[in-house]
């Protein structure tokens, strides 16, 4: 009796959201996390620490080894186009290369969506090189909306904005989570940042996560 | 109208006092490139009188075994040729196993069928046809697929970041390259069909003014010409669409990951 519960549990509990397990690549090695459904896991750690590879290798953009699933579902039973756009993975720095910036949606910016990241409203007809970093960062987001992602993985969304964008930008990505339930992976190198959106608090150290005390973190 | 003025060595002599003049004009302004001209013209006398009389040979003994063996060496020089030429290779002998199979398929392909489809010499083998013919196929095809090698795998290298954000927007590998492969293939097929477009009004094309001086009437040679770059254009386009397309698979992986760490 106690072990078909025990096995039900570990099954719901694989069923959840985004789950990671003995996933490694390059040096890291064995790595364990899940992500449940509108659940923010916020990572932090020095550059360098493998925050940005880690959300690579979940995407599968890097070579690595391990499981992981997304609801119940393994991701080698996606295609590799199929996996990406469910796992939305939004790059440190955001890139363009088409002609126009709208070239670079499925479908045509909303008034709304660009309204509610403060961005102008010709601003899908515009050269990408007429950006500024910040421009660049907010439409980078909404390009990877525009996706439909069932996952987030956001390395520094806010890295480039200042203090009214980024919240903002915080505030558009949460509706998202919590509207589409979710689960996301939120790379920061802010504390704050972290102590605000975030459920649990990882630590990316000597090629390994450690959870931190979210009370004594947000004091 | 029968056979070429013939050269002596003179001749061959006074002709090289103008690369000679040219060289002493390049070192006398420092240009650097004097001893690199030596050199290739050194090599240009060396290996031409050399391949002469491996001709002279294999005309006169018009053996197939000698026409297949002389072929695979054509093949493995220009094979090496490639591998030579691409900045970032394959590691191992990866490139070269490429370039040599792509360029093997296409270019020994098409020679075959220009030799037993159009030209029919007797035997089909006959060294006088096959040898030029696979050569001046075989010459182009080498350019195209080194030079658009290189060209893609420089692509990819400098644009891996962009490559990267398509594949996690949900692009398949082929999109996301499709830019790059495009100008590729553009890079190496322009020379042949420029060079098409403008045979005979800018340029006398080399086998034609061969023919031309060895006696042949001009409305012959002509037809020579014109099926030699239908098969160069042949040759120079399936070889390199085979050689981008293998290339590319070595550069995906089955996850379609760019693989960037399989070049050296």
């Amino acid at each position: 009796m106690g072990s078909t519960v025990w096995s039900m549990i570990e099954m719901t509990g694989e069923m959840e959201g985004l789950n990671i397990q003995d996933l490694s690549f390059i040096e890291w090695e064995h790595l364990d996390l899940s992500v449940a459904e509108s659940e923010v896991v916020c990572l932090l750690g020095d550059s360098g620490s493998g925050k940005s590879l880690l959300l690579r290798a979940i995407a599968d953009l890097i070579v690595n080894e391990g499981e992981v699933s997304l609801w119940g579902k393994r991701r080698e039973s996606f295609s590799p186009p199929e996996w990406r756009k469910r796992v939305g993975y939004l790059a440190a720095e955001i890139l363009w290369w088409e002609e126009t910036v709208d070239l670079h949606f499925s479908k045509p910016l909303s008034r709304e969506d660009l309204d509610k990241l403060n961005l102008p409203h010709d601003a899908g007809e515009w050269a990408p090189s007429r950006l500024s970093m910040g421009e660049r960062q907010r439409l980078g987001i909404l390009r990877m909306l525009d996706r439909s992602p069932e996952v987030l993985l956001l390395d520094e969304p806010t890295a480039n904005l200042d203090e009214n964008s980024s919240s903002v930008v915080e505030q558009v990505l949460l509706d998202y989570i919590g509207e589409q339930s979710a689960p996301a992976l939120w790379v920061t190198h802010s504390k704050d940042q972290a102590g605000r959106v975030g459920h649990r608090i990882l630590e990316m150290k000597n090629q390994s996560l450690t959870e931190l005390d979210r009370a004594v973190l947000t004091k | 109208m029968n056979g070429a003025i013939e050269l002596d060595f003179w001749d061959i002599g006074f002709a090289a006092t103008i690369v000679v003049g040219l060289g002493i004009l390049l070192a006398y302004y420092r240009l650097g490139v004097t001893r690199t001209l030596s050199i290739a013209s050194v090599r240009l006398v060396v290996q031409l009188f050399a391949i002469g009389y491996v001709l002279k040979f294999l005309f006169a003994e018009g053996k197939l075994s000698y026409v297949a063996i002389m072929a695979v060496i054509m093949l493995i020089v220009a094979s090496r040729e490639i591998m030579a030429r691409q900045k970032r290779r394959l590691k191992g002998w990866r490139s070269f196993g490429l370039g040599a199979s792509t360029l093997f398929v296409s270019s020994f392909a098409i020679a075959l069928f220009g030799l037993l489809v159009v030209v029919k010499p007797d035997p089909w083998y006959l060294p006088q046809y096959a040898i030029p013919l696979l050569g001046m196929i075989m010459s182009n095809t080498m350019s195209a697929i080194s030079l658009s090698m290189d060209r893609l795998t420089s692509a990819l290298h400098d644009n891996r970041a962009i490559i990267e954000q398509r594949l996690a927007l949900g692009e398949t590998s082929r999109e996301a390259i499709l830019p790059y492969l495009r100008d590729c293939i553009r890079t190496g097929i322009m020379p042949v069909v420029n060079s098409m477009a403008t045979a005979g009004i800018v340029a006398l094309p080399g086998m034609m003014t061969g023919q031309i001086l060895a006696g042949a009437l001009p409305t012959e040679a002509v037809k020579y010409q014109i099926i030699i770059w239908f098969f160069i254009a042949g040759g120079v386009g399936f070889g390199m669409a085979a050689a981008l397309k293998l290339l590319e698979m070595r550069l995906f992986d089955e996850r379609q990951r760019l693989r960037l760490d399989r070049l050296s």
